[in-house]
């Protein structure tokens, strides 16, 4: 009975002891700024959850060693509260109260995917706590009125317009015949939205619409259609299992389709799982290491893919790198502020306009970044079945020849 | 409402061989499932997790450089084992109880599995390539993948290979006379307890074979088990439990009826179809039942 009671006196005072000191570990405390960010690390969005994370402590180490934030005439360095949200919308939303009710943190870092980020948004709004995301593109994010909402990336709808504007440029300034394929959540449905603009402006024709379930596994029916129809264009979109299921059904089908245009190719690693049935492949990427955009603490991409490499073991998907583009987001934005009261944090975040390795950041109104283009890089192999993706569009920074169209199987 | 896949013939075609070729490897996990339900009396929610499971075998010997194909014959082996642990460890304890209790157990099971692949294996989605190329038919106007053929000549081979064992081995005397009347046999010197465990032992290695060639044919993913364990529930509900050529029919027919859903509705409703079939024939047999004036134990 004894022993008892002194276990629960021992835990009641730990528990004290812990619930006090998270509400003052929290906030701007000492010499440190306390982001809080709910992140993907079990779960359906784990492994860019994971990239997501990297992405941030990446930028969090480099900022905090080339002497961290200056805010009137102190140094202050970068933290971060991580907790997992188990890529879960409703979990997520939860952790966005804890961190800032109980946590007491008063500036945010977005979640990985469109959907988790628009549980949060509504939280840190209700808070007016800033949010800098760097993985939540969905177009509906930026036409609620947001306030404290910024997205160092593109909006959805931007990922094929390229695409589409680049095959009817091909066709000789003709609108084209557009097949399209797309998973029903959130993001692709944002995508979609925006061929659908594309091709409206273009005067080109949508023959196939389809849509794909969330256990997508099979999309033969799709092919056959597009085998049947032959379009000019076929886009597809359902993040990796998508690319992943499209390629491999194409090459067994031997879908002959003049140009593909796809999103998620990198995450879906797919050059390395499909080796020489991707090639030719079109795919919609906000970054890619061979940008020549610049800044002071990552330097260019090339280094940022280096530097990334040597700590974390693998080349970085994009979604790392416009994590750590947040981060330099802060940095700028409360420097300019030159305080931690959140409505000047929050004007000068609207304000921002700077360039970094990622690419150019600029916020709209609606807080999606619109001084960045997207880039479409190919899928390129060579004799011995080596496979690069090389920028293909915009041709500012291009780094190889578009190759169109897609050569038959037949001529492989 | 689409109605393509009718105006053109080859469509058709097309539609109804990839239905059955889909369908021969339903059946094979759903008889599976048929067998342990019908020896234990237990509904397995975690057999489209084994069949993961099974999957990701073949694909780490891919990645090893040994070619997917033979994660048939070593995918089965290793769940056989994975499959007696199971019941030892969980399934012996909810065996003789409620339905309800053993569709819990099974359930847990199930996303325990999930969580330890995501850790295990990340969220990523991955496959297997076989490298078997293609088959063309009717002026290449009718592709088959080579993979599939495989895929349903595998699992024929396979459920050929269990119907013999059934018959003629002792221990697939043993287990067909659980099935029929488990305190009898055990009267009789059954020690069922070990028939139980080889019972979910066989089932867990039918879905090892089943996901190495979901591997080889479609993609694999931590998460993508369930729709392979509401299609096998709903191939054993047509067809009922003991009737082999039943399951085989009710899975092909079921493979088929996917495909034309998926054409006619639209991919997005491929899923939702079976799942309102299900309920359909859930609620036919009701009412064919209630007409009867019988009752099902």
């Amino acid at each position: 009975m004894k022993i008892n009671k002194i276990i629960l006196s021992f835990v009641s005072a730990v528990a004290i002891l812990l619930s006090s000191s998270v509400v003052s570990f929290a906030k701007v405390v000492g010499d440190k700024i306390v982001l809080g960010a709910a992140i993907s690390l079990t779960g359906k969005y784990s492994s860019n959850g994971v990239h997501t994370q990297n992405g941030y402590n990446m930028a969090v180490d480099r900022i905090n060693s080339m002497g961290g934030v200056k805010v009137g005439g102190k140094t202050y360095k970068f933290e971060i509260i991580y907790y997992d949200d188990e890529s879960n919308p409703k979990r997520a939303a939860q952790l966005a109260e804890r961190l800032i009710s109980q946590d007491g943190v008063e500036f945010m870092l977005g979640p990985y995917s469109s959907g988790l980020t628009k549980a949060i948004a509504p939280v840190t709004e209700k808070y007016g706590v800033p949010m800098v995301e760097a993985n939540g593109a969905s177009r509906s994010l930026f036409t609620k009125g947001y306030k404290y909402l910024f997205a160092v990336l593109a909006p959805a709808n931007l990922y094929l317009d390229v695409a589409i504007r680049t095959a009817v440029e091909l066709n000789g300034g003709k609108g084209v015949r557009i097949a399209q394929a797309f998973e029903q959540d959130a993001f692709s449905q944002d995508v979609r939205l925006g061929i659908l603009d594309a091709a409206k402006e273009t005067g080109s024709e949508i023959i196939i619409d389809d849509k794909l379930p969330k256990e997508l596994n099979d999309m033969a029916a799709t092919l056959v259609k597009v085998k049947q129809m032959k379009p000019d264009v076929l886009v597809v979109s359902g993040h990796t299992k998508g690319a992943l299921t499209a390629i491999r059904q194409i090459a067994e089908m031997k879908v002959d389709v003049p140009m593909l245009a796809m999103t998620h190719c990198d995450a879906a690693k797919l050059s390395k799982q499909h080796g020489k049935n991707s090639q030719y492949a079109l795919c919609a990427s906000q970054w890619h290491k061979t940008l020549t955009y610049k800044d002071n603490f990552f330097k260019d991409g090339m280094t940022y893919a280096a530097d990334f490499q040597k700590e974390f073991g693998y080349d970085p998907p994009y979604q790392s790198a416009e994590s750590s583009a947040a981060l330099l987001v802060f940095k700028d934005a409360f420097e300019r502020a030159n305080s931690f009261d959140q409505k000047k944090v929050r004007d000068a975040l609207a304000a921002t306009n700077m360039q970094t390795f990622y690419g150019n950041i600029k916020f709209a109104p609606g807080g999606q970044n619109v001084d960045k283009p997207m880039v479409l890089f190919q899928v390129m192999c060579d004799g011995a079945g080596k496979c690069e993706n090389k920028v293909v569009a915009p041709l500012k920074w291009a780094s190889a020849k578009l190759i169109h169209p897609i050569p038959k199987w037949s001529d492989r | 409402m689409d109605f393509m896949v009718f105006q053109y013939p080859m469509i058709t075609i097309q539609a109804c061989l990839d239905g059955i070729l889909l369908g021969v490897l339903f059946a094979l996990i759903a008889y599976g499932m048929a067998l342990q339900w019908g020896v234990m009396n237990i509904i397995n929610i975690a057999q489209g997790d084994l069949v993961i499971l099974g999957g990701y075998i073949a694909y780490f010997m891919y990645l090893y450089g040994i070619h997917p194909a033979w994660g048939v014959i070593v995918s089965p082996i290793i769940m056989y084992f994975v499959g007696v642990g199971i019941y030892k460890l969980v399934i012996n304890k909810v065996v003789d109880r409620d339905l309800f209790i053993s569709i819990l157990a099974t359930f847990g099971i199930s996303i325990l599995f999930m969580q330890l692949m995501n850790f295990a294996f990340g969220a990523d989605v991955v496959l297997a390539n076989s490298g078997y190329g293609t088959t063309f038919l009717f002026d290449s106007n009718v592709v088959l993948p080579n993979s599939k053929i495989f895929s349903a000549v595998v699992s024929i081979v396979f459920a050929i290979c269990l119907v013999i064992y059934m018959k003629k081995s002792k221990l697939g005397r043993a287990i067909r006379a659980t099935a029929q009347n488990a305190r009898a046999a055990k009267i009789l010197g059954v020690d069922t307890e070990k028939v139980y465990a080889a019972t979910f032992g066989i089932n867990a290695a039918l879905c090892g074979v089943a996901g190495a060639l979901i591997s080889i044919t479609f993609t694999i993913h931590p998460y993508m088990g369930l729709p392979y364990t509401i299609r096998s529930f709903m191939i054993v509900i047509v067809a009922g439990l003991g009737n082999l050529p039943g399951v085989a029919m009710s899975g092909m027919g079921l493979g088929v009826f996917e495909e034309f859903a998926d054409y006619i509705l639209g991919t997005e409703f491929r899923i939702g179809s079976v799942f309102l079939l299900l309920v359909l024939i859930l609620v036919y047999r009701r009412f064919k039942l209630s007409r009867k004036r019988e009752y099902l134990k």
